[in-house]
């Protein structure tokens, strides 16, 4: 390593970086816009639905249930059904998103204190939102019990499930990461295009000094885009922060160098800034849907749920989430940041022989 | 019979005038050169024939028709081959020829007779069925003219149809326009090449957007008649060139082989030299005529090269034994070996696709050989340590550079990858800013400098380090010949200090500046020799066009 040369590279990247205009848009508009959007727009809550309620019991407890459903907030409208055909008929058509059926036995069990089941049907088409809906239903079923004990579902570090305080901090993860995944995937590919990578290679510094000038600035623009989103979740959506602001920062620092990795390797394979866009693109999605993000690690296929363990954006999740809500202890923070160390020496590690190559 | 009339034609992008008032004739059934250097205007005026721009001001009629009110009827009677033909690389000749006659609406009954008289026209008969992609740069200059002659057009418009052709398909593609405009037809030929507008039988000279020239290129050159000399001196050629340039009175002059061209002021003799032994008079060539047109080139000082260190070491060598490179089947460099020997200029000369680039990156350690060895300075630069990589200045195609940042932080850039700092390195900077009068320029953006001073810009940064040996991949291609004979000065007063230069082009006269010269075909060297013996093999006068055309019949093969 030499610090002239080094230094010379790391100016040369921030100077490209920083002096185009379009790289400046990219880094400062889509992230705006897409905090928004999330934030705002994509909600995971479920409201506004119809359903379908088909009641054969006539007595007081199916009457209470089937008023405190149809007084429950995510329900608009009630259709009342009087068999089973229609029941079918609403689900199939895509009318109801549920159909409550409650059988004759209901009163009379609920009455001798015995367990009353009722019957729900889910519309599978609508997977997600049918299963908010239905711990909706489970919770005012509950409710409804007059057990000796009575079961109230609770969900606990956000009990009113307030849903932009579990998106708003993944959010920092998730944009970053994209930001860093393209700063540095068109990094290289770009100095191809213009032939000026030749020229790095045929000057004396080293694969791994070209690779480290590389990594500096795109770490450092995805760290503070990171931090403006955790900004954004403690001051503008008030998100509770319970755990430590440090470890967070350390574990946002190590898992940009581990995104930019991911970049690098991508722009050392691809031959155009097409191709690495589209690589950047092709790998950042699927780790996005694999991190846990969308939906739980622990639900998946038992090989996704390893692929999830050696994407670093799955461990940053549970970090970032954790120290927003639950107050995460230290040690579940360094139990979840030496995976993305190990990522990050692997991908850089490979694109730095990826570019030795191209010289042996 | 006119074909094409120009009145007072204006073209602007942004701020850049393209074209400022052109006005002229183009002759039916006469072959009329549209001369200039890049960014003369030359596309801008051909897409303007084809109807494919608009003019800001003025009126052109090609073929009667206006090209803007006509578009219909002008792509009947106009034929347009582009800088690169669209052809469809994975469709045969065949499928491509098919295409066209499709796209151009020709009735279905004449297809056999048309294609039939094309291919034999352009003798692409025997390859009917090989993918466009799979042909050589000649071929598919020929298939696209082929393409652009589906119709039978009256004008034909081609946009520097000789880049990146051998010679020898050259050849071929002259002889088939002279049998087109002997038919009557007009073909319009731009080309950056003056050599090539001295075959034509009319010349329109574009610089910067105007038109400095109209008529047969005879009668621009014939004014400098008895003006041109080739002078042979005892001393070093090169230190030659730059005393006699500094004369008062000298025109113009550049290295013929062993000799030097002097052109004189209109009006003022060849003054006697010091040391001279030998001195003929030569006839003029449109080159010198456009030189002179201009003004005048530049003088042979080089304040660069003064700077540069006496190098005296006699180990600053390139070398390479049997180097050979396949792509799949494809071999683009074939058991290439040749040595450059300190303080020599050799030039890899040849079309594009000749292997010259491919031999190139193999010397710097940018490709992998699939065989052989290339040494520079006597190391593999690929093992090298990377201080090795210290005796190696590289100045790639294209000029690369980084057009986002400043020319000032380009230079800080390259001189800060190549290990220099602190108060050498300032010096550095400003000892080349001074001497490339790179002063008013170093807040700008390497993308918005001319392509000369782009040039020097980009010869700046692969000095910084002071390399004692040079690589140059096509250095000058597509800058006008002022700024080529500017670049060369300095690359002569390098050499004269003793730096190592292997340079790579395709332009034949730069050869002329070469001390031994590869000629490079299908990826081998066929020969490799002084530029004079190369000459001398084609025969008495020829010119290192006819020596390659020579020597590329004399290997036999297709």
């Amino acid at each position: 390593m030499n610090r002239s040369r080094l230094i010379a590279q790391i100016i040369k990247e921030l100077l490209s970086l920083l002096r185009d205009p379009r790289a400046r848009a990219i880094l400062v508009l889509p992230p705006l816009l897409q905090l928004l959007i999330f934030s705002f727009a994509a909600t995971l809550e479920v409201r506004n639905t119809t359903i379908a309620v088909f009641n054969e019991d006539s007595g007081q407890a199916s009457e209470a249930l089937v008023t405190a459903v149809a007084h429950a907030s995510f329900v608009s409208n009630v259709v009342p059904v009087y068999d089973h055909r229609h029941q079918d008929q609403l689900i199939e058509r895509g009318e109801v998103l549920l159909a409550l059926h409650i059988p004759e036995t209901f009163s009379r069990l609920k009455m001798a204190g015995e367990a009353a089941p009722v019957q729900v049907i889910l519309d599978g088409q609508k997977a997600n939102t049918a299963q908010v809906a239905l711990s909706y239903l489970q919770a005012i079923a509950m409710a409804q019990g007059d057990a000796v004990e009575p079961m109230v579902l609770r969900h606990a570090f956000n009990p009113n499930l307030i849903y932009q305080w579990y998106v708003v901090p993944s959010l920092s993860g998730i944009l970053s990461m994209f930001i860093a995944l393209v700063v540095t995937a068109l990094s290289i590919s770009r100095e191809r295009e213009l032939g000026t990578f030749d020229q790095l290679l045929v000057s004396p510094t080293t694969p791994s000094e070209i690779i480290l000038a590389k990594c500096l600035p795109a770490v450092l623009v995805g760290f503070v885009m990171g931090a403006v989103m955790v900004s954004a979740a403690l001051f503008l959506f008030r998100v509770p922060f319970t755990g430590s602001l440090l470890w967070l920062a350390a574990a946002l620092g190590l898992f940009m160098v581990s995104v930019v990795g991911i970049g690098l390797m991508v722009s050392a394979i691809s031959e155009t800034q097409q191709q690495a866009i589209l690589g950047a693109f092709s790998i950042g999605v699927p780790m996005v849907l694999v991190s846990g993000f969308a939906t739980p690690v622990e639900n998946m296929p038992l090989i996704l749920q390893w692929v999830a363990q050696a994407i670093p954006l799955t461990h940053f999740l549970v970090i970032v989430q954790g120290s927003f809500l639950k107050a995460l202890p230290a040690e579940v923070v360094v139990s979840h940041l030496w995976p993305m160390a190990v990522a990050a020496v692997v991908m850089l590690s490979g694109a730095t022989l990826v570019v030795r190559r191209r010289l042996h | 019979m006119t074909a094409i009339v120009l009145d007072n034609v204006c073209k602007t992008f942004g701020k850049t005038p393209a074209l400022a008032g052109v006005s002229g004739e183009i002759a039916a059934g006469r072959l009329t050169g549209l001369v200039g250097p890049d960014g003369a205007g030359k596309t801008t005026l051909i897409r303007l024939m084809a109807g494919l721009l608009a003019p800001d001001e003025g009126r052109l009629s090609v073929a009667g028709l206006d090209p803007v009110v006509d578009g219909d009827a002008l792509a009947e009677s106009v034929g347009y081959m582009p800088q690169r033909f669209g052809l469809y690389e994975d469709l045969s000749v065949l499928e491509n020829l098919h295409l066209y006659a499709e796209l151009r609406a020709l009735p279905r009954r004449d297809y056999g007779r048309t294609l039939d008289r094309l291919l034999e026209f352009t003798r692409l008969g025997p390859f009917t069925d090989r993918l466009a992609g799979r042909l050589s740069g000649g071929m598919k200059q020929k298939l696209g003219l082929a393409c652009a002659l589906i119709t039978s057009p009256k004008v034909l418009l081609l946009d520097e149809p000789g880049v990146g052709v051998d010679p020898v398909s050259r050849q071929d593609l002259w002889r088939m326009v002279q049998e087109l405009t002997a038919e009557g037809m007009a073909v319009i030929w731009a080309t950056a090449y003056l050599e090539e507008a001295e075959r034509c039988e009319d010349v329109l000279l574009l610089n910067e957007g105007k038109l400095t020239f109209r008529g047969p290129p005879g009668d621009l050159t014939r004014r400098l008649q008895g003006r041109c000399f080739q002078v042979l001196g005892q001393d070093d050629r090169r230190n030659l060139l730059s005393r006699v340039l500094a004369l008062p009175g000298v025109c113009d002059g550049t290295i013929e082989g062993d000799r030097i061209r002097v052109v004189m002021d209109a009006g003022v003799d060849l003054p006697d030299l010091p040391g001279v032994t030998d001195v003929r008079p030569v006839p003029p060539r449109f080159e010198d005529a456009f030189i002179d047109l201009l003004g005048g080139g530049p003088g042979g000082h080089s304040p660069l090269a003064e700077q540069m260190p006496e190098s005296t070491a006699r180990d600053d060598t390139v070398s390479c034994e049997k180097l050979t490179r396949r792509f799949g089947d494809f071999v683009a460099a074939d058991e290439v070996s040749f040595s450059v020997k300190s303080g020599e200029i050799l030039g890899l000369l040849g079309p594009n696709g000749a292997g010259k680039s491919t031999t190139f990156k193999m010397l710097c350690g940018l490709l992998e050989p699939s065989g052989g060895e290339a040494r520079v300075a006597g190391v593999d630069l690929r093992r090298a340590a990377s201080d090795a990589k210290l005796k190696l200045g590289y100045m790639a195609q294209k000029f690369s550079l980084y057009g986002l940042l400043s020319v000032r932080q380009n230079l800080a850039f390259y001189a800060g990858v190549y290990g220099l700092r602190g108060r050498q390195k300032r010096e550095r900077i400003s000892q080349m800013v001074e001497a490339l009068q790179l002063g008013p320029l170093l807040n700008r953006s390497p993308d918005q400098l001319s392509l000369g001073f782009k040039q020097r810009l980009a010869l700046a940064c692969a000095l910084m380090h002071r390399p004692p040996i040079l690589f140059l991949d096509e250095p000058t291609s597509g800058v006008d010949p002022i700024t080529r004979r500017e670049f060369w000065t300095h690359i002569n007063g390098l050499v004269t200090r003793g730096v190592t230069v292997l340079v790579t082009t395709h332009f034949m006269d730069e050869a002329e500046y070469c001390d031994r010269v590869a000629l490079m075909h299908r990826g081998r060297i066929i020969a490799l020799d002084t530029p004079d013996n190369l000459k001398a093999r084609a025969g008495e006068g020829a010119s290192m066009e006819q020596a390659f055309i020579h020597l590329i019949e004399g290997q036999g093969d297709e």
